[in-house]
């Protein structure tokens, strides 16, 4: 037999038919269902009056149009009536089909990619997709997951199906040891910059090396979460012991006989020796910096001590003169330090840094500290109630509204401000979140890709500044 | 799904790369629960000069005269040419709604984002993969040309510039088939339910844990 990848493994498993022409008819084990991608799924349900094939692999959870301040009135707290609806319509949508919801108000609501995790409803092995193109984030465990559009919900939920093409298999090893104060977003924003945010288009990317090796299971959900702003609908890491341990006792992952018949078959989830890669990328992990991403794209990021660039220095016209746009709209000039960007907002949370460990690392930076007065609004949002719950525990809570930052209730927040978190136009935000695209945190919003260290220290100083000097 | 016919179109050239998902369609529209409506808001921030919100008027909302798709001249385009990674960012499927509720049926590009390709051929929008020197000919072409067309022949897999020169594009037959012929793709895999059914049974012995629900 052959060696295969990671990735080889996980499809082969999940082939049920192989078409002549590439495509194949593949297996999905579980689906992830947020308000904003399902209502129209569910609605072509209802119109071709079909049901849903599995009910019991599907798991709801509203997080989009969430607020994040008072919830104490449940759905009735969402003030926007649009936003409003399209959670109700999750709620009733879930009811008449069955299918289990974390709603608002239940502890375990949150993010859909923080808390398939945490309640262990993604398990190492299975193929998992979510209307989200996030959804990569669930590699971190060894499952094959991305993201679908609304019509490809519709297909998992009538067939268990989605009808796909192989894709093709990158490996991107990162050897040696990071420097304190670096993690895991400094890790993927160095991968997209050196990559480009097309560079995995086409490709399942597999983590390896030593620094994935050393990685806590939330950094490689970061790393993981951050594959597609590479172009990659899925992002890998091969399980180990740390993988198992994660997942070991939490309330959907198997119990008694089941789990050590499954301990037993995930540990076949690693890429085999001589497996071959058809695209294979190889970084020294001692050098990356802290990255500030100063663009519109995550591709345009540079380390802490680095400076925007300048389209004249480009060769090509089409990259030029996507800088050039990138500095209009962020309102900088060429050629200054990054660390003379000024900070007005600061967001920490979002699907790719919201976890403990997140909240840990920001507080141990901003313990003792305060938040300049240069900054108008500092925010943090736990991915999930447990998350939350557990900080407070913890006394994270404290350090950070002592500091100066609101402590808000689980959502996707100020990442994509489809809830009342947007940033305002003009106002530059050191943000933990994904994307930089134009108006993605509000219209007019400029947006700096960041750790959650890095958004911290950021938010003492009043503009960006190299983490490695507060710690 | 409509199926898809051979036809002649204006075509409106979008020259950056990497667009993404939330410039084609901005967030604050994706709190529909519908399918249809999107077009008026498509491009919405480069389009107008005001923040659009999903109750607006859009007709009533002061135009940006510089962005392409507001000029007289590409009125009425049903082909949009495009760079690098059309597409990127997330996978909303208001996207493609977006551009095909707007008139767009086919958008060509050297490379797209992978979600949004596989959804483009969910509602009959072509993405069609042309290589980098061929485009950058096509952006000349229709820079300089005023009423450019396109013919787009899918069957035959081909386009023909107006000068009657035939350029080769090329679709996976699947999605082909399911484009020339409107078939919801649901229906073709419920074709298959003995194989789900048995593939199922499988699973169940190898993988138990993924069926204890």
């Amino acid at each position: 037999m052959s060696a295969k990848t990671l990735y080889d493994k996980l499809w082969d498993a999940h082939v049920v038919r192989q078409e002549e022409d590439g495509t194949a008819l593949i297996y999905i084990d579980r689906q992830l269902l947020h308000e904003v991608t399902s209502p129209q799924a569910f609605e072509g349900l209802r119109l071709a009056n079909r049901k849903p094939w599995r009910i019991d692999t599907n798991l709801a959870t509203p997080d989009h149009n969430v607020p994040t301040t008072d919830l104490t009135g449940g759905v009735a707290s969402i003030k926007d009536p649009v936003s409003r609806i399209q959670v109700e319509t999750l709620g009733m949508n879930a009811r008449e089909f069955g299918i289990t919801e974390f709603a608002m108000g239940d502890i375990r609501q949150g993010i859909v990619h923080v808390v398939g995790p945490e309640e262990g409803a993604t398990l190492p092995g299975m193929t998992l997709v979510c209307g989200d193109s996030h959804t990569a984030t669930h590699g971190a465990l060894g499952a094959l997951a991305h993201g679908v559009g609304t019509s490809e919900v519709e297909h998992v939920l009538a067939t268990q199906c989605l009808i796909q093409k192989k894709m093709k298999n990158m490996l991107i090893t990162v050897n040696g040891k990071l420097q304190p104060g670096v993690g895991p977003k400094d890790v993927v924003l160095a991968i997209i910059g050196k990559i480009g945010t097309a560079g995995g288009n086409g490709h399942a990317i597999e983590f390896g090396g030593q620094v994935f090796r050393d990685m806590s299971i939330e950094g490689r959900m970061t790393v993981c979460n951050m594959a597609i702003e590479a172009g990659a609908r899925v992002g890998l890491v091969a399980v180990d012991d740390k993988t198992i341990d994660y997942v070991e006792g939490r309330p959907f992952a198997p119990k008694g006989d089941e789990w050590d018949a499954a301990v037993v078959a995930w540990q076949d989830l690693k890429s085999d020796e001589d497996a071959h890669f058809d695209t294979v990328v190889e970084m020294d992990g001692s050098v990356i910096e802290p990255q500030v991403s100063w663009g519109t794209s995550p591709e345009m990021v540079v380390d802490i001590n680095g400076h925007v660039p300048n389209p004249a220095k480009e060769a090509d016209s089409v990259k030029a003169g996507g800088i050039e746009r990138a500095l209009k709209y962020m309102g900088l000039e060429a050629d200054i330090p990054v660390k003379d960007i000024p900070v007005d907002y600061v967001f920490i949370g979002s699907c790719t840094n919201s976890r403990i460990e997140d909240f840990r690392a920001a507080a141990a930076v901003l313990k003792g500290r305060k938040v300049s007065d240069k900054v108008e609004q500092a925010l943090a949002v736990p991915g999930s109630g447990l998350v939350k719950q557990q900080a407070e525990q913890e006394g994270l809570d404290k350090i950070f509204i002592e500091a100066g930052f609101e402590w808000r209730n689980p959502g996707c927040s100020m990442c994509l401000a489809m809830n009342a978190d947007k940033l305002p136009t003009g106002k530059h935000c050191a943000s933990t979140s994904n994307r930089n695209f134009e108006g993605r945190q509000g219209a007019g919003g400029r947006t700096h890709l960041v750790s959650p260290e890095m958004a911290a220290a950021a938010a003492v100083a009043g503009h960006f500044v190299d983490v490695r000097d507060y710690l | 799904m409509d199926k898809f016919v051979k036809m002649t179109a204006l075509v409106a050239p979008m020259d950056r790369a990497n667009v993404d998902t939330d410039a084609i369609i901005p967030k604050q529209f994706l709190k529909s629960i519908k399918r249809s409506g999107f077009g008026p808001n498509l491009f919405d921030e480069w389009r107008y000069e005001d923040v659009g919100e999903p109750d607006a008027d859009n007709s009533k909302r002061p135009l940006r005269k510089d962005f392409v798709l507001n000029q007289e001249r590409y009125q009425g385009a049903k082909v949009l040419l495009a760079r690098e990674n059309f597409g990127c960012g997330s996978s909303r499927e208001h996207a493609p709604w977006a551009l095909k509720d707007y008139g767009f049926d086919v958008v060509i590009a050297p490379s797209f984002a992978d979600i949004f390709f596989n959804n483009c051929f969910k509602n009959g929008i072509i993405p069609m993969v042309l290589d980098e020197a061929t485009i950058d000919g096509l952006f000349q072409e229709v820079f300089v040309t005023e009423g450019y067309q396109l013919t787009v022949d899918l069957e035959n897999q081909q386009i023909v510039k107006p000068n009657g020169e035939v350029i080769p594009f090329e679709v996976d037959s699947f999605r082909r088939h399911c484009l020339l012929n409107g078939l919801d793709d649901i229906g073709l895999t419920l074709q298959h339910e003995a194989d789900i059914k048995a593939y199922e049974e499988k699973r169940k012995q190898q993988t138990p844990w993924l069926f204890a629900g």
